[in-house]
Formats: structure tokens, sequence, C-alpha cells
């Protein structure tokens, strides 16, 4: 463990903790609305975000947040108006998306294999003292808006066309989620990479949703599963040299597995207890 | 006072119009249902009061207001067919009925004692109480369209909008919201309620509006039941509402109907 008296070791774990905590607490909302592949999308879309970065010189974080913002905003739209199109528009986008990225970041001074790996699947060595700044204050704020409109992206999520009829800001709360989901997948390329920043969304509330009855709790123990997950990432790959991305995402899985078998075997221990019960009356009565 | 009117509303989805020509009011303490056959128009129209819908010819005035200067929709419950499609993601029948609050809390405040004590009052009026922390998933069907009536009492409305909350429930259920629709009816709320067939809502309903291709082809008193539907043992239940056949138990306008 002496190697977390290193500074970079210890960005790139505060990094991953962050990115753990809000990965999660927004992923349970793009979950909820069956929307888990979204946040691999917005990755590619961002890669050209990166790729013009790097290409002009400038921070390839900041132009990543810019891209994937438009390009999660642009499948918002999209999506707003449920054409059957808009599938095909999305993987139009997701392509053009990855395909501009590794084309600008081949153009770019800094190019090499080795540099769009970084971005693709993470690296510890990469987290700057400005790019954790970037990262936290990022990640605070993608936390804070999960949480504090908890109840209305529930309802959002949960039944769109209620919200609507409730008078909620629809449209505003939709963006919402599209901006933070591109905010969160930028601020988490450094760590798990953009084609994994995904998992790390969805893994955390599919291993949680396994044992947990609610909609808070789930939310709850996601986030904690995301936040052991990407530590415990972080420190096995720093120990084991092994790519901190799939580290993190693998042992998210890991957890997955035993909550499925856990709540499996829950279920079914219920299922033996309770009695043969029949919820609706009976549709006959039988005299003897 | 006026809740609801509508005048020479048409409305529609992708060029296929649907209500051509409707016009109807709805007062204070009203409790009108909204009869027709499959595809006759009758879930469009509540669905187009609400906004759901856009129109495309007409007026609707809520509560006095134009629709699109309308805000106050927190005096506005609306309870849909059916729960959204399950997400996988559990909610507790306490947190699906919390959102009911929404319309009235705004969307950011957090949500205080007066709103918990609703949610349990909304969950005692339909029966549901011991379940507000159960998974809604774990719900019957009938159980679920409680819960979804919950969530629109909730928000202590003065209009209940409903669409079709017999379809596929058992009859429990329909007892327990028939229930809960009449203390709402008896407290002076106004109801507009789209239905397959009266049921046990019957004793209810005061004035009934058939909706029949686009239009309005009746209008009062509830129409009798004909055919098997008016058999005194007649139980009709609809497990698997949207598997009915066109045409069997429909409100299609007869000799007296369409006289009107």
């Amino acid at each position: 463990m002496e190697l977390l008296s290193l500074p970079f070791m210890q960005r790139a774990l505060a990094a991953a903790l962050i990115i753990g905590l809000a990965a999660p607490a927004l992923g349970i909302y793009l979950v909820q609305r069956r929307l888990s592949l979204i946040g691999d999308g917005i990755g590619h879309v961002a890669l050209t975000g990166v790729g013009l970065g790097l290409l002009t010189g400038n921070s390839p974080v900041f132009s990543a947040v810019l891209v994937a913002t438009v390009g999660a905003v642009g499948v918002e739209l999209i999506r707003e108006r449920g054409r059957t199109s808009g599938d095909l528009a999305l993987a139009m986008l997701f392509y053009g998306g990855i395909a501009g990225g590794v084309l600008l970041v081949g153009l770019s001074e800094d190019s090499g294999s080795n540099s769009l790996m970084q971005y693709l699947f993470g690296s510890l060595l990469t987290t700057s003292p400005a790019d954790l700044m970037v990262i936290g204050g990022l990640g605070a704020a993608v936390l804070i808006a999960m949480l504090v409109f908890r109840p209305a992206l529930f309802a959002l999520c949960n039944d769109e066309e209620y919200a609507r009829v409730s008078g909620l800001p629809v449209r505003t709360l939709n963006i919402l989620l599209a901006v933070t989901t591109a905010v969160t997948v930028t601020i988490a390329m450094r760590t798990v990479g953009l084609l994994l920043v995904s998992a790390l969304m969805v893994v955390p509330v599919a291993a949680a949703q396994q044992v947990t009855r609610g909609f808070v709790s789930t939310m709850l123990a996601a986030m904690a599963i995301g936040l052991g997950a990407a530590g415990a990432g972080v420190l096995v790959s720093a120990e084991a040299d092994t790519a901190p991305g799939a580290t993190t995402v693998l042992l998210a899985l890991t957890v997955f597995v035993v909550t499925a078998i856990a709540g499996s075997v829950r279920h079914r221990l219920r299922r033996h207890k309770a009695h043969p019960v029949a919820s609706e009356p009976p549709d006959v009565v039988l005299h003897a | 006072m006026s809740v609801v009117e509508v005048s020479h509303l048409a409305a529609g989805y992708d060029g296929r119009e649907i209500l051509r020509d409707v016009s109807l009011s709805v007062t204070a303490g009203d409790v009108v249902a909204v009869l027709g056959a499959n595809g006759s128009g009758k879930s469009t129209l509540i669905r187009t009061i609400l906004g759901l819908v856009p129109s495309r010819r007409g007026e609707i005035t809520l509560f006095g207001t134009p629709h699109k200067r309308f805000r106050q929709w927190q005096r506005i419950g609306y309870v849909p067919q059916r729960l959204g499609a399950g997400s996988g993601v559990p909610a507790t029948v306490g947190e699906v009925v919390a959102s009911g609050r929404l319309a009235r809390r705004g969307i950011f405040r957090f949500p205080g004692a007066a709103d918990r004590d609703a949610v349990r009052e909304a969950l005692t009026a339909v029966g549901l109480l011991d379940r507000i922390g159960d998974p809604v998933a774990t719900l019957s069907g009938g159980q679920q369209q409680r819960t979804l009536i919950a969530r629109a009492l909730a928000g202590r409305p003065d209009l209940l909008v409903l669409d079709e909350p017999n379809a596929g429930v058992d009859a429990a259920s329909q007892e327990a919201f028939a229930a809960a629709l009449t203390r709402f009816a008896g407290e002076g709320g106004t109801i507009l309620v789209v239905l397959h067939e009266l049921g046990p809502l019957r004793q209810l309903i005061g004035r009934a509006v058939v909706v029949h291709d686009g239009r309005i082809a009746y209008e009062g008193t509830p129409p009798e039941p004909a055919g098997h539907h008016a058999e005194p043992d007649h139980e009709h239940l609809h497990p698997h509402a949207e598997e009915i056949q066109a045409g069997i138990c429909e409100w299609a306008p007869t000799e007296q109907t369409k006289a009107y």
C-alpha cells in the first residue's frame, strides 16, 4: 500500500471514488428509463471531443465535456420525437463520434496508440491536479443534482406522461439528465475509460436491485457498490498492474453475481415459506 | 363553476384524425363517464384535455383558464390505464404514490410531513396502506391500479381524470376504488372517467358521454347495459384488457342514442 504515498496514485484514487459515487447516482435513472446503453453512446461521442482537444492543444477533458454535452442533448431531442428512425440516428451519431475521435487523435501531435488507449480504457497515470479539480467539481455537481431532484427525476423516469400532467418541466429535466450523462462520461474517462464508463453507471444499479425493494434503497446501495468497486479497482490494478477500468468493472460485475445469487436464494426461501394463498377471491364456492 | 370546457375539439396522431368535433362541459362536482368503442376516441379525448395529445382545432379550458395558459396542474389528478412499463429498478408503493405530491410541492422543495401524511391518507383511501413498503412489481394488476389512484389522490386534486381504471382489475380492487371514488365525489370532487363499461361505478356516474367516430353520439343519463351485459349476475372482468375483441362489449349507439 506504499503506492498510496505517491501523489498520482492519490489523485487517481480520489477521482475514482468521486466517479464511483456519482456514476450510479445518475445511472439509476438511465436504467429506470431503459437507456442503459446511452452512456456508452455518449462515450463514443466524447472521443471526438478528446480528439479536438488534443489537436487544438486545449484540455481534452474540457472539449470532451462540450462535445459530449452537445451529443447528449442531440440524442435527447431525437428521443423526444419518438420516431422509429431515432434508433438509426443514434447509431450514426455514436459511430460518427468514435470514428471522428480516432481520426482526430491520430492527427494530433500527441498521437500514438498509447494516448488513444488511455482515453478508451482509462489509466492511473493521467489524472493531473487540474483534472482532479475538474472531476471533483463536476462530480459533486452531478451528485447534488441527482440527489436534490430525485423525486422529480424518479417521477419522470417512472412515468413521463404522468410527470407531464403534473406540470413538471419535463423537457428541462430530460436535458438535465442528458447533460449530466455527458459530464459523468467525460469525468470518468480518465479512470475507467470511455468504453467502460457506462458499466460504472449501470452495473452497480443492476447489482443493487437484486436485493433491494425500493428506489431510494437501490440508489444508495448502488452508490455504495460503485464507490467500493471504483476504490478497490484502483488499488487492485495498482498492485497487480492490471488495467484500472477493466478491474473496476469486473469487480462491480462480481458484486452483481453475488447479489443476484443472494436475491434468488432469498426469493426462493420466501416462496417456500409463504402459504399458497389465492390473492383474489375464488370464482365459485362449492358447498359440500 | 366550469372545470373542463371543450368546444369543437379536433385531435389525432400522425396525420390520423381521431376526434373530429367534440364539445363537452364538466362543472364542479360532476361525475362524467366517457364511453365508447375501442378506437372511438374516448381515451384520445381525455389525453387531449390533459395536453398529452396536441389539439388541432377547437378550444379547451381548464378551471376557467385556456389550456395554453393553464398552470395549476396540482388541481388535476391523472390516473393512467396502467403503470408505465416495469423498468426493473424497484420502487415501493409509497415511492410511486409520493410522485403525486410533486405537482403541489414543486421540484425544488424536499418532501415534508404534509407530503408523508397525504401519501398515507391516499393509500388508506384505496386500502393499500399495509403495502406501502412493498415493491409495486409484487402487487396484482388491480392493486397496481389502486396505487395509481392513490398517487392521483395524494395531490389532493379538484378533478380526477381516469383512463379505463376497470381494465384488467380483479373484483376486490374494483370495489376498493369504487369506494375511493365515491368518497372523493362525496367531498365535492369532480370526476372525468373513461370506461369500457360502467361496472361497480354505475351508482356514482351522474352523466355519460358516448364517443363514436370522433364525435359525441350521446350525452345524458348512463345508458342501460344491453345483451349479456344486462344479466344480473354478469361479472365483467377483463384480465387482459388489450386482448378484447372489438365489438364484444362496446357502447355502440343504439336506436335511442342515434336519435340524439
